[in-house]
């Protein structure tokens, strides 16, 4: 017999018998709160991919301004070394399990600022550690819509209680 | 401050207490710091701290030809960034002394218009929600989208569109862009109404904005404020009409100017009026300009390498919040030797302490959401 | 192009003051008596001050351009101010107050400094930034608490 998702198993029958790791995964995947954490030009598009055309909500993200409420961190525009420190700061205040998606070429590796920029950090990732890259300058809503079910994706493999899948 | 009778203020102390408005903030539109000293609720020192996004903008120029500039020019104020490339390439244009088609004259002017009304539809949504007013920044990104189409038909990009070059533009306007243009502002423009029930006649709207931040216009001067808040207050002033550039001299349409409909001339219910009827105007003239194309060939007065003598130059420019200045050196070289950019927000920013002494913290989300600043353009 | 006696009323004021036709520039000499200049121009009416630009010219010295506008008469003026690298420069500050951040921001970009003004200190960098950008000889540090601010990517490939 073909193995049910968990959704057609709960649509068959009353009860339903499920590995806990399962259970935990589907309810984090579907409901990453996003921090919003725009910087420069790609958070227009980070605030255009959640209005009408291109509707983020139906995937249960929803922006909180406070990180203490969020999951996901999308850090979307050119981080300076003036802001880095503070990048780190509300990185560290939010709860576990916590992911970070970079947004855009700023936030990926300097972008466009990579080669005189003295004061550009040339990638997030030399502060936080970073789980989905989405590339674009700036990004299309489309293109982060991606970068949220990759993300979902990489949810569903991991494992609370017992070793991880990919080990 | 408080006048009740039932509570004795007089024998309480309090110390001022120092609130930090973080870099990051949903409401500080960017990376904007704010040192706030309050008494309790009510405000009497702003520190505004900025820089969190200063990229180097001026360093980068003095490495790169003068073409590949243009791309940088386009993220320093991202959301008007055709206003950006049209100003900078007429600074280049002025200092080759070169002669401009007819036909890219009115595409630009067409392209700045549609900006402007993006950049202005985008504030409305934004102040609204600054204010809690979460259905009008709905509606407004709705008809923002169909803008950005329109741009997407014409040069391929959403946000960033390095469009318009020193000596013409990158590319020729597609077939059914006029029809599609003229079916957009037929739509539209009926929605504008939409907005006036919404918020512009709201109570709730006016109470929190009519008479607060008021911004007498010779302080404004002086401090250097231009674009709709000085328009705001009073001072009949649009570089498009003042000093035409492109074709301007040519179209027909008024500046409208601040009268303290609701409260005083200068509030910011004015601030934010002036805008609204800033995006009828752009109508205006868009109607005008799509009926009137002229033929030509947009690449003929493109110049093959961009090398001006030597000398200096300050070409001035009307975009969405104000009055975009860039003073060019060149040595003789393809390379300028300092480019410098006066940015409308950096001066429209200097006067947020003076205006909110003494209002609560409440109101200082207000003023600073009627300044529309940008910060990608005030840290360059 | 300016009127002339526009040019010749501010000419008038000191004889540091020297104009040049082919750019329209006013150029000072002495930087020192820059305050009393420019409170003449302003009782002239040129209430707007547009642009502080603060230029680097390679032989050691400095110089700053200020582009001046009045409100009335739509007449635009440019002064250039020549002055060697540890000169200090009278703030205009008192009179426009638009000069504040202007004039912190050349200070921050190009070490510029100016006697009068209330609040110098640095405005895009953080304060504890060494060194000063937009000079032509500015080398960038390799660090800057903990992290890595490389001069170009061919060392971290």
């Amino acid at each position: 017999m073909a193995e049910l998702t968990l959704r057609e198993k709960f649509d068959r029958d009353n009860f339903v018998v499920e590995k806990l790791d399962n259970l935990i995964n589907w309810a984090r995947a579907g409901s990453p709160w996003y921090f919003q954490f725009g910087l420069a030009c790609c958070a227009i598009e980070m605030i255009g991919a959640s209005m009408p055309r291109h509707d983020l909500e139906r995937f249960g993200v929803f922006p909180r301004a406070t990180p203490r409420q969020a999951d996901v961190m999308i850090v979307a525009g050119t981080v300076t070394i003036k802001m880095a420190e503070r990048v780190k700061r509300l990185y560290e205040q939010m709860s576990d399990p916590k992911y970070v998606i970079s947004m855009g070429s700023c936030a990926n590796s300097g972008g466009p600022y990579w080669q005189h920029g003295y004061h550009v950090l040339k990638g997030v990732d030399l502060v936080v550690p970073v789980d989905v890259y989405v590339p674009g300058c700036p990004p299309r809503p489309e293109a982060l819509i991606q970068g949220i079910l990759e993300l979902q994706k990489h949810i569903h493999t991991e494992s609370t209680f017992g070793r991880p899948k990919n080990a | 401050m408080s006048d009740s009778k039932l509570i004795d203020n007089s024998n309480i102390h309090t110390e001022d207490m120092v609130l930090n408005m973080g870099p990051q903030h949903p409401s500080t539109h960017g990376v904007l710091r704010l040192k706030i000293h309050t008494d309790g609720e009510v405000v009497s020192k702003i520190e505004p701290i900025i820089g969190y996004l200063h990229r180097c903008f001026e360093k980068h120029s003095e490495n790169l030809t003068y073409e590949q500039v243009i791309p940088f020019t386009d993220r320093c104020d991202y959301l008007s960034s055709m206003h950006m490339t049209h100003a900078y390439s007429m600074a280049v244009e002025k200092m080759l002394d070169l002669e401009i088609p007819e036909r890219v004259e009115y595409i630009r002017v067409i392209t700045a218009e549609l900006q402007r009304i993006a950049s202005h539809v985008f504030f409305i949504g934004v102040f609204g929600l600054d204010l809690g007013a979460i259905t009008p920044v709905t509606w407004m990104f709705k008809d923002r989208e169909r803008i950005i189409d329109l741009f997407e038909m014409l040069t391929g990009a959403r946000l960033l569109y390095n469009y318009v070059w020193p000596g013409g533009v990158s590319h020729d306007i597609p077939e059914k862009f006029v029809q599609r243009t003229k079916e957009f502002l037929d739509e539209f423009e009926p929605k504008l109404v939409e907005i006036d029930q919404l918020l512009s006649t709201n109570k709730i709207f006016i109470e929190r904005t009519a008479d607060v931040g008021v911004l007498d216009k010779d302080i404004a001067i002086n401090y250097g404020v231009s674009g709709p808040t000085l328009r705001a207050s009073g001072v009949d002033f649009d570089l498009r009409k003042k000093e035409p550039y492109s074709i301007y001299d040519k179209l027909d349409f008024e500046v409208p100017v601040g009268k303290g409909d609701m409260g005083t001339v200068g509030d910011s219910w004015d601030r934010y009026n002036v805008r609204y009827l800033e995006i009828k105007e752009s109508i205006k003239i868009l109607r005008q300009c799509l009926d009137s194309i002229p033929e030509g060939d947009v690449h003929e007065a493109l110049p093959r390498k961009i090398r001006p003598k030597k000398g200096t130059i300050y070409s001035r420019y009307e975009s969405s919040r104000g009055d975009v200045g860039f003073y060019i050196k060149s040595d003789g070289k393809n390379i300028p030797s300092r480019v410098k950019m006066r940015s409308p927000a950096f001066s429209n920013l200097c006067i947020l302490p003076y205006l909110s002494e003494g209002w609560m913290i409440s109101d200082v989300i207000t003023i600073l959401g009627s300044l529309d600043i940008v910060l990608g353009e005030i840290d360059r | 192009m300016l009127d002339k006696s526009l040019i010749d009323s501010i000419k008038s004021i000191s004889d540091s003051i020297s104009f040049d036709e082919e750019s329209q520039i006013f150029n000072i000499e002495k930087v020192d008596e820059w305050l009393e200049i420019s409170t003449k121009v302003k009782e002239l009416g040129f209430d707007y001050l547009m642009c502080i630009t603060s230029i680097d010219l390679e032989d050691g010295n400095l110089s700053l351009a200020y582009n001046l506008n009045s409100t009335g008469s739509q007449a635009s003026l440019e002064f250039n101010l020549i002055f060697s690298a540890d000169a200090e420069v009278p703030s205009v500050e008192s009179l426009w107050k638009t000069a504040d951040w202007h004039e912190r921001e050349a200070y921050d970009m190009m070490g510029i400094k100016f006697s009068g003004h209330p609040d110098m200190k640095r405005i895009l960098l953080p304060h504890d930034w060494e060194g000063h950008p937009l000079k032509k000889d500015y080398e960038v540090a390799d660090y800057y608490h903990g992290m890595y601010v490389p001069k170009d990517k061919t060392s971290w490939e």
